[in-house]
């Protein structure tokens, strides 16, 4: 039997926006688009990091309006689709009929894992504007094997084209990504994407379960640029795929290059696994908490380790940036100490 | 005492909380539980003792002893409801962000409607923001306010999942027009945890005057005067000031009539509703009608 082509999602533009503060230009995305779309991506996704219309306050303001970004990619892609994330809640149908205007074709419909409920109607305006429209649920670790198919089963009546699984926190082992994807791939007769955060050091390893398991759709940023430890490094989850024997149509000295020569001058730091970031992977905290973390712990004058375990015991989603603040200052209430640590 | 007679349309969740509330007040008296079919709702307003029928908006139209009216259906229906109740002549609070009437906030602009007879309720995250919103505008002068308001999942109902984007709509909207912001986002986040997390709200606010001594003491003092109306209103992080930006965190307890006490969304907007009716029925009483 042979393999099944294996479609990337990048989503260097999207979730790597967190890791360089929304500070993406229109000449770096119109670089990394085009090089994207030439060494082979499916996907690429270019948004805000909480998706479209998230810039905000709370999740931090976009130098340049994700929509300049959208246009410009529009122009350079020839051949991959042109996607963009979308968290209902933070954005609505008005602003996904926005981008849907500027080029964008793939709308990821993200809720918190349990919630998906609330994406029904922004996947069946997806499908009325004739865009491919996928149930993307956050969290997946929150959430038993049963419950997601329960949940992807939502977004399967709504009309999506694909469940993408998401470990946002980048806490779960391979076994916790074979249980899920096998299930749900048993459980739906649509393909089954996954996105992962490389917290623990797993992401690749990740990755490939849920190929084994039947994935056939892989979220993977140029040099793992995203937020907490970064997401499945692309250039090296292609030249995993490539020795395992999968075809995912990728140029895969390409991607090297334009992750080394594009993307790795526009990085504020290295991708690498700070004790932030493990941390996030330990307590099962969403990605894009870090950043907001330590910039509070600096304010409040704590250690971030202390935030993160206390938004992790909280059982916080993701979005709630917010509850960073006030855990901050309940804590430096108690003289900057978490007394159960 | 003499108290002005009311019905509710929707014998939902919304709809028996409020009637819990208003088997509480001073100036209003519960009468009439109206909905399509024979509910749960239904059952229990008619065990209490109060009328009940099942020919919705129909019931009120026919009773000339109905004065005010709670409409806790869909925006939808009350599109439909808000023509024949003015006909009828019925004051009516609307629960739904349908936005017949003005946007009414108690402790901000109930004053300014005397002769309003269509008052909308906003959205339970509005009515937990915009007095804060307002109190910081009208002494800093904001020119940019976000909110996040995080609900417990089970205190989310279908109508509220069904259309997620009316709430970030309506609630901005009313962010500027009520609260005063030049312009506004709103944010809403489920949280499934259990036990159920009480209602969170977040409000952010850039400013042109960051006095902080101003807005410490303005923020207070709205906050007392919503806690006339909702005990369980409570700062979780006091007015912090950093540059022009403002933030200010609050958790809204439910006071639990109906609803478990992590509802503070549902409560919130209840009692607020009820405050209204009260104005209205005060109002009605003074002049003897």
């Amino acid at each position: 039997m042979s393999k099944s082509k294996i479609n990337i999602v990048d989503t260097t533009l999207r979730d790597g926006s967190h890791a360089v503060s929304h500070s993406f230009t229109v000449d770096q995305a119109t670089a990394i688009a085009s090089g994207l779309d030439k060494v082979g991506a499916s996907i690429i996704e270019i948004s805000h990091g909480d998706g479209i219309a998230g810039s905000s306050i709370n999740y931090g303001f976009s130098i340049t309006d994700e929509k300049e970004l959208i246009k410009a990619a529009n122009k350079v892609i020839k051949n991959s689709k042109l996607g963009i994330l979308i968290i209902p809640g933070i954005g609505t149908i008005e602003d996904l009929q926005e981008v849907r205007e500027l080029g964008a074709s793939v709308a990821r419909v993200a809720t918190h894992v349990t919630e998906a409920d609330v994406a029904i109607q922004h996947i069946r305006a997806a499908k009325d504007m004739g865009m491919m429209a996928v149930g993307f649920l956050m969290m997946s670790h929150m959430a038993s094997p049963e419950k997601i198919v329960e949940q992807a089963k939502i977004f399967v009546a709504a009309g999506a084209d694909y469940i993408n699984l998401a470990d946002s926190a980048g806490f779960m082992t391979p076994n916790d990504v074979r249980a899920r994807v096998s299930l749900l791939k048993n459980s739906i007769d649509i393909p089954v994407g996954f996105h992962s955060h490389n917290n623990l050091g797993l992401s690749i390893a990740n990755s490939i379960a849920a190929v084994e398991e039947g994935a056939t759709y892989i979220d993977a940023t140029c040099r793992g640029l995203g937020a907490g430890a970064g997401n499945t490094q692309n250039e090296v989850l292609c030249a995993v795929l490539d020795r395992l024997g999968y075809d995912t149509g990728m140029d895969l000295y390409g991607i090297m290059d334009l992750a080394e020569q594009v993307v790795e001058p526009i990085m504020k730091r290295p991708q690498v696994i700070k004790t932030g970031s493990l941390m996030l992977g330990y307590a099962g905290v969403y990605s894009s908490f870090l950043l907001h973390t330590y910039k509070a712990a600096e304010k409040y004058n704590l250690n971030p380790r202390d935030i993160l375990i206390e938004l992790g015991k909280r059982k916080m989603v993701g979005g709630q940036e917010d509850m960073i603040i006030e855990i901050a200052h309940t804590l430096s209430l108690k003289g900057g100490k978490n007394n159960e640590l | 005492m003499k108290k002005i007679k009311v019905a509710i349309i929707g014998p939902g969740n919304i709809g028996t909380d409020l009637m819990y509330k208003i088997m509480r007040s001073k100036y209003l008296q519960m009468y009439l539980m109206t909905g399509i079919i024979e509910s749960e709702g239904i059952r229990r307003a008619a065990g209490l003792g109060f009328k009940t029928a099942t020919n919705s908006v129909q019931a009120i139209l026919d009773d000339p002893e109905v004065q005010i009216v709670f409409d806790a259906t869909s925006a939808k229906a009350h599109t439909m409801h808000a023509p024949l109740l003015k006909a009828a002549g019925k004051i009516v609070v609307d629960m739904t962000p349908a936005a017949v009437g003005p946007y009414v906030v108690p402790c901000v602009n109930l004053d300014e409607f005397s002769h309003v007879d269509n008052f909308n309720m906003v959205t339970c995250g509005g009515q937990a923001t915009i007095p804060i919103a307002y109190a910081i505008n009208s002494v800093a002068n904001s020119e940019y306010t976000e909110i996040i308001s995080a609900l417990s999942s089970k205190s989310a109902g279908p109508g509220t999942r069904a259309n997620i984007d009316e709430f970030t709509q309506t609630t901005s909207e009313a962010l500027v027009v009520v609260g005063g912001a030049d312009r506004a986002k709103a944010i809403i986040v489920l949280n499934p945890a259990e036990p159920p997390v009480m209602m969170t709200n977040t409000i952010y606010s850039i400013v042109k005057n960051p006095d902080e001594k101003k807005i410490v003491e303005a923020v207070n003092k709205i906050v007392k005067e919503v806690q006339e109306y909702v005990p369980g209103y409570q700062l979780r992080v006091p007015p912090t000031i950093d540059g022009n930006k403002v933030t200010v965190i609050l958790q809204v307890e439910g006071s639990g009539d109906f609803l478990p006490k992590y509802s503070g969304n549902l409560d919130i907007i209840n009692a607020a509703a009820v405050a209204v009716a009260e104005k209205v029925a005060y109002n009605l009483l003074k002049e003897g009608k």
